[in-house]
């Protein structure tokens, strides 16, 4: 894309989403006993929390945010939560993976690629069980990837967590049907009909604190596969992986071991906006998670992943 | 920035997937690295072009299969609109995803293969965008490259069809033809050098040029409760806020209303958003009402305008129907009908037809309706709904139905 064209694309965020997304929330505290927010730290959760405190104003949000801590997080994303939580005077619970690798429920992946984005399934499902949650509300967007965008908005569960592409429900009109079995649970995606440009505009328009890790920092990296990854304790190194210091910033907050970085000089905006039109890679491409097949996400799905 | 959402229906082979895949790549919607992921696919495929049809055919199984078996969501956007396109499977079993991928589209897009002109599923899409009322259907006769793009097929085609356009549309509904090519990009965002002797619109200047005029604020006000805001802290101690979506029309500070069904009349205090006052909102706010009296309000009851006197509450009524589950529908069976957040109780208590979409004709004597089937039902409800006639005003007239047992969504409903 040339300026000119990135300068035009720059729109304003269309408010008729955020309507609608308001509208998903009020659906979910209505039709469930025990829903939960799923909160990562990420733009997009912050997003949903944002919609929840909207939609139910001036009361309280009616659920709790849960976060599925993996012990990998950046500290930005932890220290974030807590003052996001305490900010709105939502009820937050946090889960460890690490609670169920002790207790053999998952095993650590060993090896230059080991992470624990695939572990926190086994975490998040046991979370869902321990509270009985029957909706979870997810920041999924429908633009993030093939397999998502046939992804419905009220994403009905099995016990196991289990996607079955073909017994979704059809959703016609506004009209949302969370009637669901005992053991069954729901994912509730209320911006489903985002793109990465409407969070990033509605998060300018409304001027939402974010994690700091987000815009231009100086850190230590390493680089692989042609990608900036960020150095730490839980990163497996190679011998020739000799950390370095770069001018870099974060389109995507996951695990410190699954998150590339991209070098950028942005701290508005403003600016990363601009970013985001003129960027040759898209946004999950900086997801290591996602290149080990092209079925990858689809794959993880069906095993109960978000 | 308004929103336009657009749903896309072709037969198996028409192209359509290429067509948004064109889209899409012409839009500047496509970033670097999928281009080269489609690249590497293309090749392995054994193709010497960019197969753009990849880009939409998201599931394993359809990778596979070659086709598309779901709704998929696609979106792209100009300087001036979002758009969403719902990207339904033509398939003849599929007219329940053509109808739920259609459900929200103000415009509809229909391809013709140009070889193949008008087949059946072109009068089924017509049909159903008809049956949806959609405002706006653009049929596109595509792969006009492999019959030398030539002016007379097109009108052929257009000619083939107009009988048939004639039978299906309603008053208002705007029916444009476009020759195109979505494999050489002729006429989707730029015009068609190919075919000089096109003078109108390309697709996306069709599309840019749409105006969906917001007529469903001027529709009667409609206002279904969905959730009552009641905080209890000292600040908001007897704070009691209506919150929901207005379905249709517009309501102001001010307005007398009454709530349905119980029919008890209050006046409008505030419009709040996130602690904002409005003046007024419109059709498709999300916003929180409160009252200058206390009345007895609660999900699932409706607000209107007092004056009212129309605002329909419905016990015994016709309906269309499209069957969308597995299990056919059976008459005397009691279903749970959501008409909007609101639910209750419904027997069918007859099929009255059963429409054959294709032929536009409909035959009388039905015992059931079978996945795909169309028809019109007659069905009693427990309780009272408010909603209008879907043709009149349809943000207020559709309704799904839902087995009780299964909790499947099984069909959807369209107020006559």
């Amino acid at each position: 894309m040339t300026d000119s064209t990135i300068k035009d694309k720059i729109g304003q965020f269309p408010r008729k989403l955020e309507d609608e997304s308001i509208y998903i929330m009020r659906e979910v505290a209505a039709q469930f006993e025990r829903p939960a927010l799923l909160f990562s730290g990420g733009k997009d959760s912050i997003t949903l929390v944002r919609l929840a405190q909207k939609a139910f104003f001036p009361g309280k949000i009616p659920f709790p945010l849960v976060h599925i801590d993996t012990g990998h997080n950046f500290p930005e994303t932890i220290e974030f939560r807590d003052w996001l939580a305490k900010e709105t005077g939502a009820e937050l619970i946090v889960r460890y993976v690490q609670d169920s690798i002790n207790q053999g429920k998952a095993k650590e992946e060993t090896g230059k690629y080991a992470s624990r984005n695939v572990l926190q399934t086994v975490t998040l499902l046991d979370t869902i069980e321990e509270f009985k949650f029957d909706a979870c509300i997810g920041g999924a967007r429908r633009d993030e990837e093939k397999a998502r965008a046939k992804e419905r908005i009220f994403s009905v569960r099995d016990d196991f967590g289990q996607w079955d592409a073909k017994r979704q429900r059809p959703e016609l009109f506004d009209m949302l049907n969370g009637r669901i079995a005992v053991g069954e649970n729901v994912r509730v995606f209320p911006i489903s009909n985002w793109t990465e440009l409407d969070v990033w505009n509605y998060i300018k328009e409304e001027k939402m604190e974010i994690p700091s890790i987000y815009f231009s920092h100086q850190r230590q990296v390493i680089e692989r596969d042609g990608m900036l990854w960020a150095d730490s304790e839980y990163l497996n190194k190679e011998a020739d992986e000799i950390p370095f210091e770069a001018t870099v910033r974060f389109r995507t907050v996951g695990d410190m071991t699954c998150t590339a970085a991209v070098e950028s000089d942005a701290v508005e905006i403003d600016i990363i906006i601009e970013e985001i039109l003129s960027a040759e890679i898209s946004e999950r491409g900086a997801r290591i998670d996602d290149k080990r097949s092209e079925a990858a996400m689809e794959k993880r799905k069906q095993q109960g992943y978000f | 920035m308004d929103i336009l959402r657009i749903a896309t229906a072709g037969s198996v082979d028409d192209g359509k997937s290429t067509l948004i895949g064109r889209l899409l790549y012409e839009t500047n919607s496509i970033t670097k690295d999928k281009i080269e992921a489609l690249e590497s696919a293309s090749k392995r495929k054994g193709l010497d072009f960019l197969d753009l049809s990849l880009l939409t055919d998201g599931l394993i199984a359809e990778r596979e299969q070659g086709i598309t078996i779901d709704v998929a969501h696609i979106y792209f956007s100009t300087p001036t609109r979002k758009y969403i396109i719902a990207d339904t499977p033509g398939h003849v079993e599929y007219t329940r995803n053509m109808v739920t991928g259609a459900s929200n589209a103000k415009v509809s897009l229909i391809l013709v293969d140009a070889r193949q002109g008008v087949v059946e599923q072109t009068a089924r899409h017509l049909s159903i965008a008809a049956l949806l009322r959609i405002p706006k259907v653009i049929v596109c006769v595509n792969k006009m490259d492999l019959v030398q793009y030539d002016k007379a097929k097109f009108e052929a085609i257009k000619d083939s069809l107009s009988s048939l356009v004639a039978q299906t549309t309603f008053e208002g509904q705007e029916i444009s033809f476009l020759p195109i090519s979505s494999l050489f990009g002729q006429n989707i965002t730029q015009a068609a050098d190919k075919m000089p002797w096109y003078q109108g619109n390309t697709l996306l200047g069709e599309l840019e040029a749409f105006e969906f005029a917001e007529s469903l604020a001027h529709a009667p006000a409609r206002f279904p409760v969905q959730w009552v805001i009641r905080p209890k802290t000292e600040e908001y101690h007897d704070y009691r806020g209506y919150a929901g979506k207005i379905s249709s029309g517009t309501f102001q500070v001010g307005d007398v209303i009454k709530a349905l069904p119980t029919g008890q009349e209050s006046t409008i205090a505030s419009i709040e958003k996130f602690g904002e006052q409005l003046e007024r909102a419109v059709a498709g706010d999300s916003i929180v009402i409160t009252l200058t009296t206390d009345v007895d309000i609660s999900r699932g009851n409706s607000l209107v305008l007092a004056s009212d006197t129309q605002a329909p509450q419905l016990k015994d009524f016709t309906a269309h129907i499209c069957w969308l589950d597995h299990q056919a529908l059976s008459p005397g069976k009691t279903y749970l009908l959501q008409h909007g957040v609101n639910l209750t109780k419904a027997k069918i208590s007859q099929i009255t037809e059963r429409l054959d979409v294709v032929a536009q004709t409909s035959s009388q004597d039905v015992d059931s309706l079978k996945l795909n089937e169309i028809g019109g039902i007659q069905l009693r409800t427990a309780q009272p709904i408010m909603a209008d006639v879907y043709a009149e005003n349809p943000s207020n007239g559709a309704f799904i139905l839902i087995d009780e047992f299964s909790n499947s969504t099984v069909g959807v409903g369209f107020i006559k």
